[in-house]
């Protein structure tokens, strides 16, 4: 629904979105999270804080770990975009996805698709990464449930390696 | 009533995932703002902007008339109260005559996007007239201070005094008697979800459904009737997946009663999305308190008495303030052997956003000061911290001086595993500079044995279904926040029926399908719910056993259950699958439901004094941590380096579960011994994001060793107590104790920020400074 009277201007924006091509009508100012969320409904995307402040909203632009609610939507025109729906192919999860599961690297589940793209991001560019290295790629993502430890051993489970505790 | 061993596990010793963890990792669980809202209003509310008035005027015609605005709602349409405790309701959903805090709700529209509601908004005119202020507990409580309250004076909520034993005596035949100022600034749950609501009022058939983040949604249920005067039965409460609460969703809460009132002045669909800073305001969370604490100790570390005075600023209204005064002072027992205890408590009204029930409800920041003090002691005595603690443990069963009932007890087992895991004894004075290992202990609820709304009812329902597919469905309105309860209640049926937990689905928390649950609160469901739905399977069982009797042409004491096999228990051959079982079980009666309760009986519901229920509980939790910390000198940054924890959980029904709910619970207390703080400027919160609300990130969160002890509690479910408590409150002190190992300084505020820190070693300087000043001038 929208507001009576004058509408802020659209552009047609044509991205790839969890490996598919579309284009839609898109306000300049939109947030990346309100069309991903709102137009293109993967609410698997989440908004946890007022802009930038906890990542529950991180998704891959070009295979970079980016907050969508700080990232304009018609900045990603021609790009490649993927969310947390995106990352099971043919019915299986991602490695990630299942050792936050089997790990317990998630309870309320709220920050979980966030931190998975955030660590998806990571184990793409080092598929072995330390445990300072994964403190580092997630240190934008809060959660309040884990205290973290299941989180990392979940991301070294996924990358294979034991864990060092 | 004696809990049930489990002989024949099939997950409880290595532990499950969460039931639901697959739509989580998968991005396919729908939280409140995730649901479909296609069709829906947007909401928004007005909010105060002084932190106490009277309202003179407030003028929404201008708002009413903006193009796309279809609801405009103010105090005027709800003049009834809401809140926690019946004798202490005194907020409105939305202010009326007077405005309390700053950030209170005052008017409410609803529109057809965010830009209009908005604009709507900014068009409502308000005119206040400004009374005096105060932000501290000491302000409010001055004489002549204006009262928040008329019928409260000195602003006081509430005062409690106990005393238990001579502790006059207690303290005179102590060998040391030691007091400690200590205080800990006020914090907020943080949970990463911020509050959300969806309501749909259908005016035809004047029915309200309301999808909501609430723990508790039978107290959301109650209170919708009330403020909006309708039959309970037309109101449905529905808990979609919740992205956490740790408290700051037991209480109902504003924005939801809010909700529901544009979305019946609408006469459709309302979607809330508080923003963070809006869910900082609605607040609800854990009291800045000061405490005087003082203990007297025998030369062995044996406590011979402890006086307790505890101030809790708990701002503008009641909510949950008089439990948390009450836990406060309740909670002094039950972990140590204490012959006598003294306790005066008092619950301020500021004018701040309201505080209420967090994670460790009302204990932990007394059993903070307690911890600290009794390290100092111990250090006065030349005692060991680990040995001043074993001299006054408690053996159970007994019952506290407050008539707390203590059934299990596995503190002393948990002293073993950290003074082992950590290295306690070969490591203790040995660190290098800057470095310190502190010990504390702690223990929690699991369920308060007298719930709120005393209604007479069992305590918790549970019911199991059976059906001609096989499957079975257990129905609980308990809540699954994250905790993974509605996990517990899977794993409690399928190992009391012997059948796998795929064959268990849990359906939770919506009123019109499941049974009424008091929530998830006081740590309550494990025990409770595990309970009842023990009980339901048990007699899901006995139907079936009869059944396939029938069909073996056996007694039914001889049919054997193993896995999904029912066979007759002499050896024979004649054996039936589940689902020749199933079917002979429905063939006379067709589908089948078992209703399972649990009710905590008269004697464990605490002492006959006034506010003796609180505290009271079935069975309490136990926990001893050791913390090790490194601190740097030049910048005051104390370091986390690691935790090891151990936790009497009775037994562990999901050990994977109690270690993430553990670590979860010690790094919670993290945050609020080393960064979480609150702070207000003339009532304006200048921590209201997760920026500026500093909680630890991964990069400074430390490794957390867990170590499950399990001392069988005699009436928990299989034994089971709670686990996602008990271990907060020992992290705080623990950490204090490890600065004073490490730095020779003892802090009395929290949180240890830097600047506190670098503070007391300046300060330290100076006396050192001056005393060779001195020494060399005399």
């Amino acid at each position: 629904m929208h507001a009576p009277g004058p509408q802020p201007k659209k552009r047609l924006l044509r991205l790839r979105l969890n490996g598919r091509w579309r284009e839609d009508a898109v306000a300049e100012r939109e947030l990346l999270v309100d069309y991903l969320r709102e137009v293109a409904r993967l609410t698997g995307v989440k908004i946890g804080c007022d802009g930038g402040e906890c990542g529950a909203c991180t998704v891959l632009v070009d295979g970079e770990a980016v907050p969508s609610c700080i990232t304009l939507a018609v900045r990603c025109e021609g790009r490649n975009v993927e969310t947390i729906e995106g990352l099971a192919k043919q019915g299986r999860l991602s490695r990630l996805q299942r050792a936050f599961h089997e790990k317990l690297g998630t309870q309320c589940g709220f920050c979980t698709p966030g931190m998975i793209m955030a660590a998806e991001a990571l184990l793409r560019r080092y598929p072995k990464p330390s445990e300072s290295e994964i403190r580092a790629a997630l240190s934008g993502n809060l959660c309040r449930c884990t205290g973290y430890v299941k989180i990392i051993e979940s991301v070294q489970a996924a990358a294979g390696q034991p864990h060092d505790r | 009533m004696t809990a049930d061993p489990i002989t024949d596990s099939r997950v409880s010793r290595r532990g499950v995932p969460l039931i639901d963890g697959l739509e989580k990792v998968s991005g396919g669980a729908r939280y409140t703002a995730d649901l479909d809202h296609a069709d829906a209003l947007v909401g928004r509310i007005l909010r105060s902007p002084v932190s106490h008035g009277e309202i003179i005027r407030v003028d929404v015609s201008k708002a009413r008339a903006l193009e796309g605005v279809f609801a405009v709602v103010t105090g005027d349409d709800c003049p009834f109260t809401y809140g926690v405790l019946p004798v202490a309701m005194n907020e409105y959903p939305m202010a009326r005559e007077r405005v309390r805090y700053r950030g209170e709700p005052i008017a409410a529209v609803a529109a057809i996007d965010a830009e209009t509601a908005e604009r709507a908004i900014s068009l409502i005119e308000i005119e206040l007239h400004r009374l005096p202020a105060y932000y501290t507990s000491e302000e409010a409580r001055a004489p002549g201070s204006t009262l928040l309250h008329d019928n409260k004076p000195g602003n006081l909520e509430r005062e409690v005094h106990h005393e238990f034993g001579d502790w006059q005596q207690g303290l005179a035949t102590a060998d040391l008697v030691r007091e400690a100022k200590i205080s800990c600034a006020e914090l907020n749950h943080a949970q990463i979800e911020p509050h959300a609501c969806l309501v749909d009022y259908d005016p035809i058939a004047e029915r309200l459904t309301v999808q909501s983040v609430s723990q508790v949604g039978y107290y959301l249920h109650l209170m919708l009737a009330r403020c909006l005067e309708m039959d309970s039965s037309r109101i449905r409460v529905v808990k979609p997946f919740i992205g956490g609460g740790f408290g700051a969703r037991v209480e109902v809460l504003n924005f939801e009663i809010i909700t529901a009132i544009l979305a019946r002045a609408a006469a459709g669909k309302v979607l809330m999305r508080l923003s963070r800073e809006e869910t900082f305001l609605t607040h609800r969370a854990r009291p800045q308190t000061d405490m005087a604490l003082r203990l007297g100790m025998r030369r062995d570390g044996k406590i011979t008495a402890c006086t307790c005075e505890v101030v809790q600023r708990g701002g503008a209204y009641a909510g949950y303030g008089i439990v948390t005064i009450l836990y406060a002072g309740a909670l002094l027992q039950g972990l140590y052997d204490i012959p006598a205890i003294k306790y005066d408590g008092y619950r301020v009204y500021t004018n701040l956003p309201p505080c209420g029930a967090m994670r460790g409800h009302g204990a932990v920041d007394t059993r903070h000061a307690f911890e600290c003090l009794l390290d100092r002691m111990a250090r006065d005595l030349g005692l060991d911290p680990f040995a001043v603690r074993r001299a006054n443990l408690l053996h159970a069963p007994t019952r506290t001086l407050n008539d707390l009932m203590v059934n299990s007890y596995g503190l002393a087992e948990c002293l073993d595993h950290v003074e082992r895991a950590s290295g306690w004894r070969d490591r203790i004075g040995k660190l290098p500079a800057g470095k310190g290992l502190g010990i504390a202990c702690s223990h929690y609820v699991s369920g308060a044995a007298k719930p709120i709304h005393w209604t007479g009812e069992p305590h918790a329902v549970v019911n199991v279904r059976l059906d001609f597919d096989g499957g079975i469905t257990a129905l609980t309105g308990a809540a699954d926040i994250g905790q993974g309860s509605s996990t517990m209640v899977a794993i409690a049926v399928a190992e009391t029926l012997g059948v796998s937990l795929d064959r268990v689905r849990v359906i939770a928390a919506d009123s019109a399908v499941t049974p009424k649950d008091n929530g998830a609160y006081s740590s309550r469901i494990t025990f409770m719910v595990g309970n009842a739905a023990i009980d339901a399977a048990k007699k899901l069982k006995a139907i079936l056993v009869d059944a396939a009797a029938g069909k073996l042409e056996a007694h039914p004491d001889d049919i054997e259950v193993i896995g999904e096999v029912f066979r007759i228990d002499s050896g024979q051959q004649a054996s039936l699958p589940f689902a020749e079982v199933v079917k002979a079980a429905l063939a006379d009666r067709g589908a089948i439901t078992v209703s399972g309760t649990f009710t905590c009986p008269p004697e464990s519901q605490g002492g006959r004094h006034k506010g003796g229920a609180v505290g009271s509980t079935m069975g309490f939790s136990y926990a001893a941590q050791v913390v090790e910390v490194s601190i740097d000198d030049t910048t005051g940054t104390v370091t986390v380096d690691k935790v090891w924890t151990a936790l009497d959980c009775g037994h562990a029904i999901n050990p994977l579960a109690v270690e993430g709910q553990i670590q979860g619970s010690v790094w919670m207390g993290m945050g609020q011994a080393l960064c979480e703080e609150t702070r207000y400027l003339d009532g304006l919160p200048a921590h209201a994001s997760l920026l500026e609300y500093r909680m630890p990130t991964i990069a400074e969160s430390p490794p957390i060793e867990v170590h499950i002890v399990e001392s069988h509690d005699p009436y928990g479910p299989f034994g089971a107590k709670e686990a996602s408590e008990g271990a907060l409150a020992g992290f705080p002190p623990a950490m204090v104790n490890a600065i004073a190992n490490a730095i020779d300084i003892d802090l009395d505020e929290l949180p240890v920020t830097p600047d506190r820190v670098m503070e007391a070693l300046v300060q330290r300087r100076r006396q050192a400074r001056l005393a060779k000043t001195l020494k060399a001038t005399s």
